[in-house]
């Protein structure tokens, strides 16, 4: 009970956090001067196309873009009643786009599921490189396991993402024949989910994964390795190791239960960095997630369409930080209890 | 020999052994930085690290005179050229260093350009001869080169871009713009983070919970949406220089977070020490605490720490520009270099294109490594 207790709590931070969020984003989105549709009614003035005139005028008060801009927010996000009654991002609108002249939620569509889907790979793919690679590096510090790993991770921080991903691209393609460009087959994009599918997404997201998840997997690989000498330079280590228990079976009881507790809270600051790498990476290789729709909409000032998915990509790590705090609640004690033991 | 009253025996000769009126470990006795120093010199990574990126400093006035050609400066007749090799012999003959001469050729195929070697006549270097126009140290005019083209040729070390300007000299050109941003984009977070970090650490409170939450809901957000958001924002009107300023502060407006917490955590700890207690019970102000008893205990881990984040801004500058959201053109920088080499035709067919990523991943790599140096070196509890 507890720990639903915990869970409730943290869902009520994180939904105040959302909020405080949205406005910054809506601020942020509103920042430079003007907006799509006054920009677009200047331009069909100077061309002289009173009639388009008339329809972004229609819009501007369809969706009260003429109004202070607090009340743009609060209609924004369905807290107060706008020009059709309440219908924000708490209803469920997401808005208008006007540069693609149909609504948010039609043009994010299924990018929202593969962008979720590509940063739960990246972050499988870090779990699964960090973890052995750190523990072993740790375990054989100092020899060539600890300079090889130590040296990969270096260069994993230092290589921008997007260039890897050119260049694992071409030679991904040219030696071991992985496809180019997107997540699927063109021939699949809009078809329903089938068996054929759902394998040429898994062969498209291996670089997209491998490029996005690296920067991550090498920082944290340093930083459970770093935990783990700590550790392993204890007392109870030597103890353990004196009444003859075997060195595999000894790390995996003792110094690495103590070492995990940093890799779960990690996710706090690995997920942020993951969703920055996949939006850019996104970009760079065409996926279809909401990168590339982002970088659109921010260029043109597609108001509705950038603050949606700024909003997702908040929404997608708050909640991956959700996860990952109650999934150290429910690993270690000392946080389920020590709310009880104050 | 005497006996004293006690029953010892003492020697009545004078000592003459060591001078014990010296200080013993007397090159304990340095400066502290001169200690710093000497532990920093043997983290031979970091050092190697350290000269290069002085240098790497130190050139950036000097990249006019340095580079062969100007940053835009166009040779229409070599278009994406390859890399042009410098050699020294020519027919088993020392003539110093030279280049050959390359015209294009336009392959109608392939829609490329195809790049003849004239092997018959070398074109040797000239050196501290006159070339493109540049103002050395930023205010001086000048036109004198390190290196220039010899008469009729090019010399392009690293090949040409999509124009036909030197990628070589645009890496020079660039790294000045490129190696900035973070130092800019570092002090701006550096006094955000102190000021906050320091105000929230020492008054707690309100004020503290407030900090705290707001570097909670910073820290928690994806930085490249936000900074690409926020970099959308820049008019399109403005000039190179403020562009650049305004990137710079946008790379450190979402990375004061990180140090705001450091201080702050190590304020809560300091600020019940005796010395903080007897100076604010003599009157000291909050903020003379702050800066002259506070402040100078932890400030050299802060900058330690602050090396380690200039990357991060490097990074981030790079990948702003590359997108197209950060500095434009005719400013240079590897970032917006990079711009060009975004596709994989240019990686496949002019891959030289893409070497502006060399020098990130060194320098990159060098601020890691120093960084890291400078902060073993600092650590007082360093075994």
């Amino acid at each position: 009970m507890a720990i639903l207790r915990y869970a409730f709590f943290r869902l009520l931070t994180m939904l105040a956090t959302l909020v405080v969020v949205s406005a910054l984003i809506f601020v942020i989105i509103n920042l430079p001067p003007g907006d799509y549709l006054s920009n677009q009614i200047n331009e069909l003035r100077a061309t002289g196309q009173e009639a388009g005139v008339a329809k972004a005028e229609f819009l501007r008060q369809e969706y009260a873009l003429d109004r202070p801009i607090w009340e743009q927010y609060l209609i924004w996000m369905g807290f107060s009643e706008g020009p059709q009654g309440f219908s924000g991002m708490l209803q469920g609108d997401f808005g208008w786009s006007f540069e693609f002249d149909e609504p948010v939620a039609d043009i994010v569509g299924e990018a929202l599921w593969l962008t979720v889907l590509v940063n739960l790979a990246a972050v499988l793919f870090v779990y699964a490189v960090a973890l052995p690679l750190g523990v072993l590096a740790a375990a054989k510090s100092k020899t060539w396991v600890d300079y090889t790993s130590a040296f990969v991770g270096y260069l994993g921080l230092a290589t921008p993402n997007f260039l890897l991903a050119l260049i694992l691209f071409y030679y991904g393609h040219k030696y071991l024949n992985l496809p180019i460009g997107g997540l699927m087959d063109p021939v699949y994009e809009g078809e329903p989910m089938s068996f054929d599918k759902m394998w040429s997404i898994l062969v498209h997201l291996i670089i997209p994964t491998f490029v996005i998840g690296t920067s991550g997997a090498a920082g944290m690989m340093q930083r459970l390795r770093a935990n783990m000498l700590d550790e392993l330079a204890k007392p109870y280590v030597e103890t353990a190791l004196a009444k003859g228990m075997a060195p595999p079976a000894m790390l995996k009881k003792y110094p690495l239960r103590v070492a995990f507790n940093p890799f779960v809270a990690d996710i706090g600051t690995l997920l942020p960095a993951l969703v920055s790498g996949s939006v850019l990476v996104s970009v760079v290789l065409g996926l279809q997630t909401i990168g590339p729709v982002l970088l659109q909409a921010l260029k043109s000032q597609d108001q509705f369409l950038a603050g949606f998915v700024l909003m997702f990509v908040a929404l997608l790590t708050l909640f991956g930080t959700l996860i990952s705090d109650v999934l150290l609640a429910l690993l270690d004690p000392r946080i389920r209890f020590g709310g009880r033991a104050k | 020999m005497s006996i004293l009253p006690d029953g010892r025996f003492v020697d009545d000769a004078p000592y003459t052994g060591e001078d014990i009126s010296e200080i013993r470990d007397k090159d304990l006795d340095v400066p502290n930085w001169r200690l710093v120093f000497r532990r920093f010199r043997q983290h031979k990574l970091g050092l190697a690290s350290a000269i290069f990126l002085l240098l790497s400093y130190f050139m950036l006035p000097f990249a006019g005179f340095l580079s062969p050609y100007t940053p835009n400066e166009r040779n229409a007749f070599h278009l994406y050229a390859p890399p042009q090799m410098v050699r020294l012999f020519h027919e088993g003959e020392f003539i110093g260093p030279y280049v050959y001469p390359i015209t294009a050729e336009v392959d109608q195929v392939n829609f490329r350009w195809i790049y003849e070697q004239d092997r018959k006549n070398p074109a040797k270097l000239s050196f501290f001869c006159e070339g493109g126009k540049y103002n050395l140290l930023g205010f001086i005019p000048s036109d004198t080169h390190l290196v220039c083209a010899p008469e009729g040729a090019t010399v392009f070390f690293w090949g040409s871009d999509r124009l036909g300007r030197d990628v070589f000299s645009r890496i020079m050109y660039g790294a000045q713009l490129s190696l900035t941003v973070g130092l800019v984009g570092i002090t701006v977070s550096f006094l955000i983070g102190i000021i906050l970090g320091s105000i929230a650490g020492y008054f707690g409170g309100f004020l503290d919970w407030i900090i705290n939450r707001v570097i909670e809901i910073l820290r928690s957000l994806p930085e490249l949406p936000l900074w690409l958001a926020l970099s959308a924002a820049v008019p399109s009107h403005w000039g190179p220089v403020s562009v650049f300023f305004i990137i710079s502060i946008i790379l450190g407006i979402l990375d004061w977070p990180g140090l705001a917490r450091a201080v702050r955590s190590k304020f809560l700890s300091l600020r019940e020490e005796e010395f903080v207690k007897a100076a604010e019970m003599m009157g000291a102000k909050p903020s003379r605490v702050i800066r002259k008893h506070l402040l100078p205990n932890f400030l050299s881990h802060l900058i330690a720490s602050a090396t380690l984040s200039i990357p991060a801004m490097i990074l981030g500058e790079t990948a702003l520009s590359f997108l197209g959201l950060g500095l434009r053109a005719p400013a240079v920088s590897w970032g917006v270099m990079l711009n060009d080499a975004q596709n994989l035709a240019s990686i496949e067919i002019y891959p030289w294109t893409a070497i502006p990523m060399l020098p990130i991943i060194v320098v990159v790599l060098a601020f890691n490594f120093f960084g890291d140096g400078l902060r073993d070196a600092l650590d007082p509890n360093r075994a």
